[in-house]
C-alpha cells in the first residue's frame, strides 16, 4: 500500500489517469474495429510534427521564466521563415532549409526583444507572455495584409488583400522530413526523418544543458541568488533561454508545416502555445523544472490521446466528443501544474 | 530630492499612461471615422448600459489583491445557462430575466467557490490560474450544454435543441426577452434612447460595491489585498475572504452577462462567454484601473473609451488606409495589447516601488541604476 502511495505521489495522479486512459483506448481499438497500425502511425506522425514545439518550452522553464505561453512569437518567426522561403521559390530540401534558416534569424531577433521585456517583469512572466503573444499575433495579422509578398501561391487572386489564410506547401517541401527513410507497411507509416530530426534537436539541447552555459541557466532557474553569488549574469542567462525557446518554436512550426502541408497565417498561431504547454506538463514537468524525458513522455501521451480519442469515441458512441475532452484534459493539466507546489517528477 | 521628483513623475506617467494613450488615439480616430456625433452618442449610451455591469463585477477581487479576475467567464457561463432554461420554459420579458438571474445564482456561487478555492492553491499567480480555469470550465460547460442538456437535464423546446435531439443549438434566439430592460422605461431625449432600467441596475450594483467596502467584510478584504500576512496575523480569515471576493464577482458576472445578452438578443452557445472576460478586463484597464487599484469611475470611463475606439477604429482604418480587415485586426490588437501593457506597467511599477523602498532603507541615496530589475 505504501509503495503504491509513493508511486502515485512520484508519478502524479493526473499522469496516471491519462496513461491508463490512453492504454484503455489502445486496448479497445481492435475490439471496436479501429485499425491499430493506422492509429500508431498517426500517433508517430503527430509526435514528429509537434515534438520540437514541446521541446521549445524547456529552456525557459529551466531558467525560471515559467511556461512560455508566448510561444506564438516563435511561431510567428517560423511563419516568416516559411513565407520567405516560398517567396524565393526554392523547392525540396533547399526550400525547407531556407525556411528554417530565415525562421532562426527572426526567432533570434524576436526572442531577444521578448527576453529583454521579460527581464523587466520578473514574477509576472506567464500572464504577460500570454498577452504579448496574443498582441503580436494581431500585429502580424496586420503585417500579413501589407507585406509586399508577390508569390502567386501565397497572395489572394483578384479582389483580395494580403496573403491567403492558409498556404499549401505541397509543391515546395511537404513531407520532406516525414518521407525521408519512411517505413511503410500497408497502412502503417513511420515518419523516420521527422522523428530523427526531433531526436537530433533534442540531443543538441541535451548537450547544451551539459555545457557550462546550460548548467548556469539551470542554476538561474533553481536559485537566482545562488547563481548571482557564483558570478552568473542572471539577466543574460534568462535572455539566452528566451532566445533559444523562441528559435526552437520557430523551427518547430516549420517542421509542423512540412508534415501538415499548410502554412496557417493570421489567427493561426493564437493558441499554438497551449497544446505544447499541456504536453510537457503531462510529461511530468513542473512550472520550474523540465527534462527531455518530460518532453518525450508528454508529447507521446498527449498526441496519443488526440489521435485515439476521436477514433474510439466515433466508433463506440457515434459522436465526436474529442474537442471537449481535449479542452478538459489539456487545460486541466495546466491548472494542476499551476496549483501544485513545484516538485520534479522523473 | 531631484531623484524623488523624477520618480514621482515617472509613477504619475506610468499610472495614467493607458488613459492618456487612449484619449489621444480616440481624438485622432473620431474625426477620421467621419461617423456622425448623434450615432456615436446613441451607441455609447446603449453600450454603457450593456457592458458596465460586467466591468463592475471585476472590482472586488482587485480590492482583495487577487488581480484581474480572468475567472469571471465562469459567471458568464452560469448566466447563459440561466437564460437557456428561461428560454426553454418560455418565460418572457422582465420576469424571464429576473428568473434567469435567480437560476444563475446557485451555479455562480458554486463556480465562484471552486474558482476561489483553486486560486487559494495558486497564490501569487491568481491571474494565470483564473485564465486557464476559464478555458478548463469552458470544456465542462460544453460537455453540459452540448451533451447533458436535453438528454440528462430536461430541455424540451425543439427550437433550442440540435437536430440530433439533445444538446443546445449553436445560436439561441432571445427574442422573448430581447431588450426587455431597455424598453421597460422608454425615455427619449433629443432623439436619443436612454436605457433607464439598465442604468438603475448599474447604479444599484455601484451602490452595493460602495456599501460593501464599508462593511467589516469589505474592510477585511482591503486588508487582505494590502498584505496577506499582516491580515492573517490580525485574525482575518484570509482564504475565506478571498473566496467570498471571487464568489461575489462571479455572481455579478452572471447577472452582467444576462444584461449583456438580452441587449444583443442572441447567445452563441459555445463562445458568447469567451470574450466576456477579455472585453471587460480591457475596458476596465483602459479606464485607468491597474492590477491593484480599480474604481467605479474607472469602469464607466473605460467602457466609454473602449467602445468609442471599437466603434470608430474600423471606419477610421478604412478612411485612413483603405482596409476594413486592417481595422478589425487593429481592434483585436488593442484589446490584447492594453492587457499586456497594463500587466507590464504593473510589474514595472512594483519594481520601481521596491527600488524606492530600498533607497529609503539606504538613507535616501537614490538607486536609479536604470536596470529596473527586482533583484
Amino acid at each position: 500500500m505504501e509503495q503504491i502511495k509513493r508511486f502515485v505521489a512520484d508519478f502524479g495522479l493526473p499522469r496516471i489517469i491519462i496513461a491508463v486512459y490512453l492504454l484503455g483506448l489502445f486496448l479497445m481499438a481492435p475490439m471496436v474495429g479501429v485499425s491499430l497500425p493506422g492509429a500508431l502511425s498517426d500517433t508517430s506522425i503527430r509526435i514528429g510534427m509537434n515534438g520540437i514545439m514541446v521541446l521549445a518550452l524547456v529552456p525557459m522553464i529551466q531558467s525560471g521564466c515559467g511556461l512560455n505561453f508566448g510561444l506564438s512569437l516563435g511561431v510567428i518567426a517560423g511563419l516568416l521563415g516559411a513565407t520567405c522561403s516560398i517567396q524565393t521559390g526554392y523547392v525540396g530540401a533547399r526550400g525547407f532549409l531556407c525556411a528554417i534558416l530565415v525562421s532562426q534569424v527572426f526567432g533570434a531577433i524576436f526572442g531577444y526583444g521578448y527576453g529583454t521585456l521579460l527581464n523587466r517583469v520578473k514574477g509576472g512572466e506567464m500572464m504577460i507572455s500570454t498577452y504579448v503573444g496574443f498582441s503580436s499575433v494581431m500585429v502580424m495579422s496586420i503585417a500579413w495584409l501589407v507585406l509586399p509578398f508577390t508569390s502567386p501561391v501565397m497572395i489572394w487572386g483578384y479582389g483580395g488583400e494580403g496573403l491567403r489564410t492558409t498556404i499549401s506547401v505541397e509543391n515546395f517541401w511537404r513531407h520532406i522530413l516525414d518521407d525521408f527513410l519512411a517505413v511503410q507497411i500497408s497502412d502503417f507509416k513511420f515518419p523516420t526523418g521527422a522523428i530523427l530530426f526531433f531526436l537530433f534537436v533534442s540531443l543538441a539541447i541535451w548537450a547544451f544543458f551539459h555545457l557550462k552555459i546550460g548548467t548556469a541557466m539551470t542554476a538561474v532557474g533553481s536559485n537566482p541568488s545562488y547563481a548571482r553569488a557564483s558570478g552568473v549574469d542572471v539577466n543574460r542567462m534568462r535572455v539566452i533561454s528566451v532566445v533559444l525557446s523562441t528559435m526552437l518554436g520557430a523551427m518547430g512550426i516549420v517542421v509542423y508545416q512540412q508534415s501538415f502541408g499548410f502554412i496557417q497565417l493570421y489567427d493561426g498561431p493564437l493558441y499554438m502555445a497551449f497544446p505544447a504547454v499541456a504536453a510537457i506538463l503531462i510529461g511530468g514537468a513542473g512550472v520550474n523544472k523540465a527534462s527531455l524525458t518530460n518532453v518525450f513522455i508528454g508529447v507521446a501521451l498527449y498526441q496519443g490521446i488526440l489521435t485515439m480519442t476521436p477514433l474510439i469515441f466515433n466508433a463506440v458512441l457515434k459522436l465526436d466528443m474529442s474537442d471537449v475532452i481535449r479542452i478538459i484534459v489539456s487545460n486541466g493539466m495546466i491548472l494542476y501544474a499551476l496549483t501544485r507546489k513545484t516538485k520534479v517528477l522523473k | 530630492m531631484k531623484s524623488s521628483m523624477k520618480s514621482r513623475l515617472r509613477l504619475f506617467l506610468i499610472e495614467n499612461a493607458v488613459v492618456i494613450l487612449f484619449i489621444v488615439l480616440i481624438a485622432i480616430a473620431i474625426p477620421a471615422s467621419r461617423l456622425p456625433g448623434s450615432f456615436l452618442l446613441q451607441e455609447i449610451l446603449t453600450r454603457l448600459g450593456r457592458s458596465s455591469f460586467l466591468v463592475i463585477a471585476l472590482l472586488l477581487p482587485i480590492m482583495a489583491g487577487m488581480g484581474l479576475n480572468f475567472g469571471m467567464v465562469l459567471g458568464a457561463m452560469a448566466g447563459q445557462i440561466g437564460l437557456i432554461f428561461v428560454m426553454d420554459w418560455g418565460i418572457v420579458g422582465i420576469p424571464g430575466l429576473l428568473l434567469a438571474m435567480l437560476l444563475s445564482l446557485p451555479i455562480s456561487i458554486l463556480l465562484g467557490w471552486l474558482c476561489g478555492s483553486i486560486m487559494n492553491m495558486a497564490k501569487g499567480r491568481e491571474m494565470v490560474t483564473g485564465f486557464i480555469l476559464g478555458f478548463f470550465m469552458n470544456g465542462v460547460y460544453m460537455l453540459f450544454a452540448l451533451y447533458a442538456m436535453g438528454s440528462i437535464i430536461p430541455v424540451t423546446n425543439p427550437e433550442l435543441l440540435l437536430s440530433r435531439g439533445y444538446g443546445i443549438r449553436n445560436v439561441v434566439d432571445l427574442e422573448s426577452v430581447r431588450q426587455a430592460l431597455e424598453r421597460f422605461i422608454p425615455l427619449k431625449v433629443w432623439g436619443v434612447n436612454i436605457p433607464v432600467l439598465n442604468y438603475l441596475f448599474i447604479a444599484a450594483v455601484s451602490a452595493f460595491i460602495v456599501w460593501f467596502r464599508k462593511t467589516k467584510l469589505g474592510q477585511d478584504m482591503r486588508a487582505v489585498g494590502q498584505d496577506r500576512a499582516v491580515a492573517g496575523a490580525t485574525g482575518i480569515a484570509v482564504e475565506r475572504t478571498r473566496i467570498i471576493a471571487i464568489i461575489i464577482s462571479t455572481v455579478l458576472a452572471g447577472f452582467g452577462q444576462i444584461i449583456f445578452l438580452q441587449n444583443l438578443g442572441t447567445i452563441n452557445t459555445t463562445n458568447s462567454h469567451e470574450q466576456t472576460g477579455m472585453f471587460s478586463i480591457a475596458s476596465l484597464l483602459i479606464g485607468g484601473a491597474s492590477v491593484t487599484k480599480a474604481s467605479i469611475p474607472n469602469a464607466l470611463v473605460g467602457v466609454i473609451l473602449f467602445h468609442l475606439l471599437f466603434l470608430v477604429a474600423p471606419m477610421a482604418g478604412k478612411n485612413l488606409i483603405g482596409s476594413g480587415m486592417l481595422g478589425e485586426y487593429f481592434r483585436q490588437f488593442v484589446s490584447y495589447g492594453v492587457i499586456a501593457l497594463s500587466l507590464v506597467l504593473y510589474e514595472w511599477k512594483r519594481a520601481a516601488q521596491e527600488d524606492d523602498a530600498r533607497a529609503l532603507l539606504r538613507g535616501g541615496a537614490g538607486s536609479d541604476d536604470g536596470k529596473g530589475g527586482t533583484l
